[in-house]
């Protein structure tokens, strides 16, 4: 039989894949044409072209596979007409080729609205490769961006401007608010707040009527008579199904495009069948891939006898990429004679959950998402399985932390539940593969099952579940550092401890691979500082070192660095304050009180720090460590000694904690608060360690984290005295630095812990594991080892020789390095 | 001051002094206009050199990245946004669209040399 598809787009290709698995071979003779001139790729990954994929990375097959499996492949030829009568299709190139059954896979274009204009340069839509390479070129000239729709497609599109580095872009959504289809009102408030905090501007309600420029765009005028300035533009405003071959050949097609399909997918000629988004079903278009793959195994089975259908398919989506949770489900609008609502919203947090639960309490209907996603795959399985809710249904979005892991609940879920939808796997299927055939990487699985190879959604509950399967089977989990090591860091900390080893070239010698790289590097030289606190520019360190480290100080955007000299708990003398003046006013620099109650002084060039810091130095200033994974800044509040409702004296509390663990050097950066009553106005809970005042004591909080997934510290112990308090978090700090990965913070720390926190107090307090006293007296090495990196630097003139730009001018600044005046300070000059 | 001899289509000038290198790092070296970036890669015995600038947010950065290899590809990684490029062959291995230059380096009784092509100059 012969078979010829048109369209070799995502939907085409699947098709192919799926006839071939089900027939044998040379059973069907199958040509596929295809307008564009690569085989088909990836098209929901496209915007990670924009992060480095290339085209042969986001392909789904090489031509090679075409060829081995006997598929005719044509590209860059697309179709211009179909023959109904004779069988023929002809295809632009001239060539004109008979079928048995055509089957019309020819996807969709974007929408373009009728606006005056939009013919002019630097006005782009967003569907394919070349699209994007277009856009990447113009990019490099622009500075004011604009999308229009407010779409799933139009903010991932937006964001990839910001990442083009258009930090200037707007979204213009004409609807009153953005993703109206997938979102409510309040998630979409939500949803906007979050995305200006991104840097994105948002007009809504905004009609654009015309795009002005002579050749190339210049500005947008909207109805409202208001208008803006951009130079490039990218049209994301829904999309046109491509059904003009088939109205041309006098099919079927719906009033508003798309080719008219039944349950199996035929059109009104039954050897013509639709698939993917070029298809209409009951007067809908999915413009999706699952339900699009869900179209191609229809058509695959029926060719084969068989008699699957087709019957609609479930639209939930998430966001992928834009550095926003955003997510809707199953039903996400629920009528309340349906059932009932139940909404979480947090607008502190920008955080707004909504499930729609069956009246009877018993079903998850669906929901909506926003500025945290984490429970979307969960949730999807729990509404699409019909799982039983529990008593109180609330639960599931007020998430739970202490205690459960997410592998407790994947394991809740049945069998037969579908983890891909993309490409129907259930988790029966991927516990197999683990199980079974030994897979024990997300890419494996991805190899042996398919799954989360579709949109990729899945990827994080693949993960829990391998992870799960192989706990379950006794296998022991690691996680490993990089390709040069073949250990976690927890391993790597004790072995480099036994052996004594003080520097990364013999840790490397003893037990990695090869010459190590950007990733092992630095988490090497922090288990160095961590274990024995020696300078970590001695013993040939110094270049395995992250640039922060080596130099000492925070680069910053242009190649200046940032001096931020310790402040003890943000208590400061007039002298000191003075002293930072000069010195800012002396080498030109910028200053600005962070948010940890210190002082940044940035653009200093590289050749300037070591003068700088003798200055500092020599003000009784040592250096913050706001360079490293280090002990940043205890900040507190003025408690009782000025406060009329303090309690206890914080600031006191709060230096005394930060000149113990200066130049502390763990995983990640740590930060720490006191508070001096429960008004809390050090922000103490927001720390990995936190201290308020309580009429009896100090209660200790832990593993709280600010950053981009904010989370409150947990209370660890009430009513410490002070010596006991300090106990406890040398204890903590010491558990954290020996067993956490790289660059993990406590938060995750703690959520990924089995037993969580009442595991870490039984830890911490109750010694279950016997090794409190060993991790006092580790502590106590560290803080006896302290010294100041930079008056070691600055009494030593061969380090200092490191700080020139040039090594062959070792009195040149870097030309390179350029300021403009911004409020009577300077700024540097934006990324090019 | 620059001293430069010509050998074929390259002229080869002095850099600095080998110790002036920091084992296994790099340092930024000033020939005329340009900004050359010179690394000591100790572990296999080699010197490079490259382009100091970064081309992914044009910043004179590569000098002061960490060096280390992937798989057997010895590279740069841009302190900036970890972008890495293949010192051998200018090549961005983060799969990005980036080329940077490469010069080649001859060490002579504990000098370092870097070749220029003549038609650049
Ligand atoms: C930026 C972006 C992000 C997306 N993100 C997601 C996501 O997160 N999740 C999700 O589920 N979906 C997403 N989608 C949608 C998804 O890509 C589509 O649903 C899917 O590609 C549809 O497949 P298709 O084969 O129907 O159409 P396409 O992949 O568009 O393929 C159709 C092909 O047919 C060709 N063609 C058309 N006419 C002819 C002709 N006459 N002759 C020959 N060839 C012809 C076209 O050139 C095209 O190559 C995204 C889409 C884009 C653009
Ligand atoms: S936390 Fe309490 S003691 Fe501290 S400043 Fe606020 S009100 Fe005063
Ligand atoms: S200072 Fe921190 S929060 Fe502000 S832009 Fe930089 S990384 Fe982001």
């Amino acid at each position: 039989m012969k078979i010829v598809i048109i369209g070799n787009g995502m939907v085409g290709y699947k098709f192919c894949e799926k006839l071939i698995a089900k027939s044998s071979p040379l059973s069907f003779n199958i040509t596929i044409f295809g307008e564009e001139i690569r085989p088909a790729y990836d098209r929901v990954h496209l915007t990670e072209f924009f992060a480095g994929k290339t085209a042969e990375d986001l392909s789904l097959a090489p031509a090679d596979w075409y060829a081995e499996h006997h598929i005719q492949l044509f590209l860059g030829d697309p179709i211009k007409e179909i023959d109904r009568e004779k069988k023929l299709v002809h295809s632009v190139r001239g060539l004109s080729l008979e079928y048995d059954i055509l089957i019309l896979a020819t996807g969709s274009a974007a929408f373009v609205p009728p606006i005056p204009g939009v013919e002019k340069n630097g006005v782009f839509i967003y569907r394919t490769i070349e699209d994007l390479e277009l856009m990447k070129q113009w990019a490099r000239k622009s500075k004011r961006g604009a999308v229009i729709g407010g779409g799933l497609l139009g903010l991932e599109a937006a964001k990839a401007m910001l990442d083009l580095g258009i930090t200037d872009t707007h979204v213009i959504e004409f609807a009153p608010r953005l993703m109206p289809r997938q979102i409510d009102e309040a998630g979409s408030a939500i949803l906007k707040n979050k995305l200006e905090a991104l840097g994105l501007k948002i007009l809504t309600n905004t009609n654009t009527t015309e795009i002005q420029g002579d050749e190339s765009i210049r500005a947008m005028q909207f109805a409202d008579q208001s208008h803006i300035e951009v130079d490039m533009l990218v049209i994301s405003a829904g999309i046109k199904p491509r059904d003009e071959l088939a109205k041309l050949a006098g099919l079927e097609t719906g009033q508003r495009g798309g080719i008219v399909v039944n349950e199996r997918m035929q059109t009104s000629d039954p050897n013509i069948y639709a698939i993917g988004e070029c298809a209409l079903y009951k007067n809908m278009i999915y413009g999706l891939v699952a339900p699009g793959y869900e179209m191609a195994e229809v058509v695959a089975d029926h060719l084969v006898g068989g008699q699957k259908s087709f019957s609609g398919f479930d639209m939930s989506t998430k966001l992928k990429l834009i550095g926003v949770d955003v997510a809707s489900f199953g039903d996400p609008f629920v009528q309340a004679c349906d059932g009932r609502t139940v909404v979480l919203e947090d607008n502190m947090k920008g955080v707004y959950k909504r499930i729609n639960i069956s009246t009877d309490g018993k079903y998850l209907l669906g929901g909506i998402l926003i500025g945290d996603a984490d429970a979307y795959n969960m949730l999807l399985q729990t509404a699409k399985n019909k799982v039983i809710l529990p008593p109180n249904p609330e639960d599931i979005i007020l998430g739970s932390r202490a205690g459960e892991t997410s592998g407790d609940s994947v394991s809740a879920l049945p069998d037969d539940a579908i983890i891909c939808s993309c490409e129907t796997v259930t988790k029966e299927n991927i516990c197999k593969a683990v199980s079974l055939y030994n897979c024990e990487s997300v890419d494996e699985i991805k190899k042996c099952t398919k799954a989360g190879t579709g949109c990729g959604g899945c990827v994080p509950m693949v993960k829990d579940l391998m992870l799960h399967t192989m706990a379950a089977n006794g296998k022991y989990v690691r996680n490993t550092i990089c390709e040069h090591f073949h250990y976690s860091r927890q391993e790597l900390f004790d072995l480099i401890k036994i052996n004594q080893l003080k520097s990364y070239d013999d840790v490397l010698d003893m037990f990695g691979k090869n010459d190590g790289c950007e990733i092992c590097k630095p988490a090497v030289a922090s288990i160095l500082a961590s274990l024995w606190n020696e300078l970590i520019l001695d013993k040939g360190n110094a270049t395995a070192q992250d640039s922060n480290d080596r130099f000492l100080a925070n680069i910053q955007k242009g190649g200046t660095y940032s001096v931020v000299p310790r402040i003890p708990g943000g208590e400061i003398t007039p002298d000191k304050l003075i002293v930072i003046g000069e010195v800012a006013k002396e080498y030109h620099l910028y200053t600005k009180i962070t948010g940890g109650q210190r002082i940044d002084l940035f653009g200093a060039h590289l050749s300037d720090l070591p003068a700088i810091w003798k200055k500092l130095i020599e003000a009784g200033f040592e250096s913050g460590h706001a360079y490293g994974k280090a002990l940043r800044t205890v900040k507190s509040c003025v408690g009782s000694t000025w406060c009329r409702f303090g309690l206890h004296d914080s600031v006191s509390f709060a230096i005394q904690i930060e000149e113990r663990y200066r130049g502390l050097r763990a995983p990640h950066k740590i930060k720490s608060g006191v508070s001096g009553c429960i008004r809390e106005c050090a922000e103490a809970r927001a720390k990995d360690f936190g201290i308020i005042a309580t009429e009896k004591g100090w209660n200790l909080y832990v593993c709280g984290n600010g950053g981009s997934k904010p989370q409150h510290a947990l209370l660890f112990a009430t009513d410490l005295d002070s010596e006991t308090c300090i106990k406890y978090i040398d204890r903590f700090l010491m558990f954290y630095i020996k067993t956490a990965d790289p660059l993990m913070r406590t938060a995750p720390w703690l959520n990924k812990m089995e037993g969580g926190i009442t595991y870490l107090q039984n830890v911490i307090i109750n010694d279950s594991l016997g090794i409190a006293t060993e991790l006092e007296k580790e502590m106590q090495l560290l803080v006896d080892n302290y010294k100041c990196e930079w008056k070691e630097v600055v009494d030593n003139p061969e380090l200092q020789k490191k700080f020139n730009h040039f090594v062959n001018a070792p009195n040149e600044k870097d030309p390179s390095v350029q300021f403009e005046p911004m409020r009577e300070q300077k700024k540097v000059a934006d990324w090019r | 001051m620059t001293i430069t001899e010509t050998e074929g289509r390259t002229s080869w000038f002095i850099a600095c002094k080998a110790e002036d290198v920091p084992v296994n790092g790099g340092v930024c070296v000033k020939y005329h206009d340009r900004q050359i970036a010179l690394f000591h890669f100790a572990r296999r015995g080699a010197w490079y050199a490259t382009q100091n600038e970064c081309p992914h947010r044009n910043q004179m950065a590569l000098s002061r990245g960490m060096i280390g290899s992937r798989d057997t590809e010895p590279k740069v990684a841009c302190p900036f946004h970890k972008k890495t490029f293949s010192l051998e062959t200018g090549e961005c291995l983060n799969g990005d669209d980036y080329q940077i230059k490469t010069y080649p380096v001859k060490i002579i009784s504990g000098l370092v040399y870097i070749g220029i092509d003549q038609d650049e100059n």
